[in-house]
């Protein structure tokens, strides 16, 4: 997708401290989350504890981009402006290989093939500033 | 020191077509409809010594510190305060809130207050969140809401279960029933199964009349203990049983298991402290913002098995004449739904036990139960009540 100042898009992410890395990756194409060195697990949306067992102690990794997706529905309708060139497409929630689970998109051309537990692996839409979206496709 | 703890007075503002009948703001709503509850149980305005209040008026501004909007405009000095916002459920957690400050002595009259006039303002906006903080995870990805997140539990229950986009029906086409016996009620003109799956696709596999109505709505209820009250007030008053509520998330991305609400623990908390069972409950009163949150909601109190819920409301068990009837006013799929409903079923099922439900009262109305959801599946509060 094009961006320019006169078309209306999604909602840019307003990135904070925390956040920053997992946008940073994201503009550069990858896909990184942190882990806690305390329960081993990944976390997604990243912050400053882990949401399972409140440890401050996060490494960050790059993640496989692998997941598939746990459930989905269709935006018939766009939520705002900048959606109203993307009615209608896929918002599902993709359980990661690593863990955590992401709401996220998969782009389609196929809205019938959409399933749950189908594979999907990671892609990026590059939005307005730096900021790249992960966003899914069927693997 | 615990007291009992009763709810003594309502007030439900009137509408017409979905819209305030009497066109007053948000503030003046709340504050007619507090003195009007206050009447009903046969106090005044001066005993009042405790508000409760939550909604999605005026942010920012006059809303931000909403309480002490709601205070100033009512009039009154309360010592005790609660602005506690979960969504639709924050009108019954306040039912529980409330009842711990009286049973402790810390109030004696507690106000609850909410109006909306989202339909008359055509302020509805809950997709504006801007993308920033929990909501640059979210808001980027054009989830329509709230109705998407209800649409990914839905596609999740019917994986997992089989339940039916007929069975989801069921529930609205019930709801539909009940608001005919509803005079108050803005939607009651014929509905069956197969306009429901025609109306147009929203959000799959939710349908435009799987959801809610947008009206405004707005009113009071007020807590207090027995001893404050009058002869013919006492009489009249429900007492509050059982009361427990929950918190998971506010994104759906963060919700553990989407085919399982928060209600799976608050309610069997209420049923405890009320000390009853499924089948001491003559009226159900539970939250439905979308069909799905209903069927949801039935699994999570247990009234039928994890999955079950597709067949338990077949046949037209919870509308009326059925083995199991709930949401008496037509609900928030066919009465009224003012964004955060959570207190209107608490007026419905006062009305009921008070004996005040005209056509659809039902037969035996001695225990009621409530159960609001409020976000994306993020929150609920059971209530238990009783007018004995």
């Amino acid at each position: 997708m094009t961006t320019d100042s006169a078309t209306p898009t999604r909602p840019i992410p307003i990135v904070d401290t925390i956040t920053a890395r997992f946008w940073k990756a994201a503009s550069e194409g990858r896909l990184e989350l942190p882990r806690c060195n305390a329960c081993d697990r990944v976390h997604y949306y990243p912050r400053a504890i882990c949401p399972h067992c409140g440890s401050e102690d996060l490494t960050w990794e790059q993640l496989s981009g692998r997941g598939a997706i746990y459930s989905w529905t269709v935006s018939r309708r766009p939520p705002g402006a900048g959606f109203k060139a993307l009615v209608p497409y896929v918002v599902a929630l993709i359980d990661l290989e690593e863990g955590p689970r992401m709401l996220s998109n998969v782009r389609t051309d196929d809205l019938d093939s959409i399933a749950i537990g189908m594979a999907v692996t990671v892609d990026f839409e590059a939005l307005a500033g730096d900021i790249s979206l992960p966003i899914f496709r069927p693997a | 020191m615990t007291r009992d703890v009763v709810i003594a007075g309502i007030a439900e503002a009137g509408l017409d077509k979905g819209v305030f009948a009497e066109p007053v703001s948000v503030l003046d709503i709340q504050a007619q409809c507090a003195s009007r509850a206050v009447a009903d149980a046969g106090l005044q305005m001066a005993d009042v010594d405790g508000l409760l209040t939550a909604g999605l008026w005026a942010v920012p501004g006059a809303g931000t510190l909403m309480p002490l909007s709601v205070v100033e405009h009512l009039g009154i000095k309360p010592r005790f305060v609660d602005g506690t916002n979960i969504g639709g459920s924050a009108f019954d957690a306040h039912v529980a809130h409330a009842a711990m400050a009286i049973e402790k002595g810390y109030c004696d009259v507690a106000v609850i207050t909410y109006a909306s006039d989202q339909r008359s303002a055509s302020g509805r906006n809950l997709a504006g969140k801007p993308p920033e903080l929990n909501m640059q995870f979210d808001s980027p990805f054009g989830l329509l809401t709230p109705i998407g997140s209800y649409a990914l539990a839905a596609q999740r229950h019917m994986h997992e279960y089989g339940t039916t986009s007929e069975q989801l029906a069921e529930i609205a086409v019930a709801a539909r029933r009940w608001a005919q016996l509803n005079p108050a009620a803005t939607k009651r003109d014929d509905l069956s199964i197969d306009d429901v799956l025609s109306s147009s696709m929203i959000s799959d596999p939710l349908h435009k009349l799987d959801a809610c109505l947008v009206t405004d709505g707005g009113g009071a209820v007020v807590v207090t203990t027995p001893e404050k009250l009058g002869a013919a007030a006492r009489k009249r008053a429900v007492y509050v049983r059982g009361y427990g509520e929950s918190v998971s998330h506010w994104t759906i991305n963060s919700m553990p298991d989407l085919t399982t609400t928060p209600a799976a623990k608050s309610g069997p908390v209420a049923m405890q402290m009320a000390g009853v069972t499924h089948a001491d409950l003559d009226v159900v009163q539970i939250y439905d913002s979308f069909t799905i949150t209903v069927l949801l909601t039935l699994e999570a109190l247990g009234f039928c098995k994890p999955g079950e819920g597709g067949a338990f409301v077949e046949n037209g068990r919870i509308a009326p004449g059925g083995a199991f009837p709930m949401n008496t006013s037509g609900g928030g799929l066919s009465c009224s739904h003012p964004g955060m409903y959570g207190m209107f079923l608490l007026f419905e099922a006062v009305r009921q036990l008070r004996g005040d439900a005209g056509e659809r009262q039902l037969e035996k109305a001695t225990t009621a139960l409530v159960n609001g959801t409020g976000g994306g599946l993020s929150s609920t509060a059971t209530v238990v009540m009783s007018n004995r």
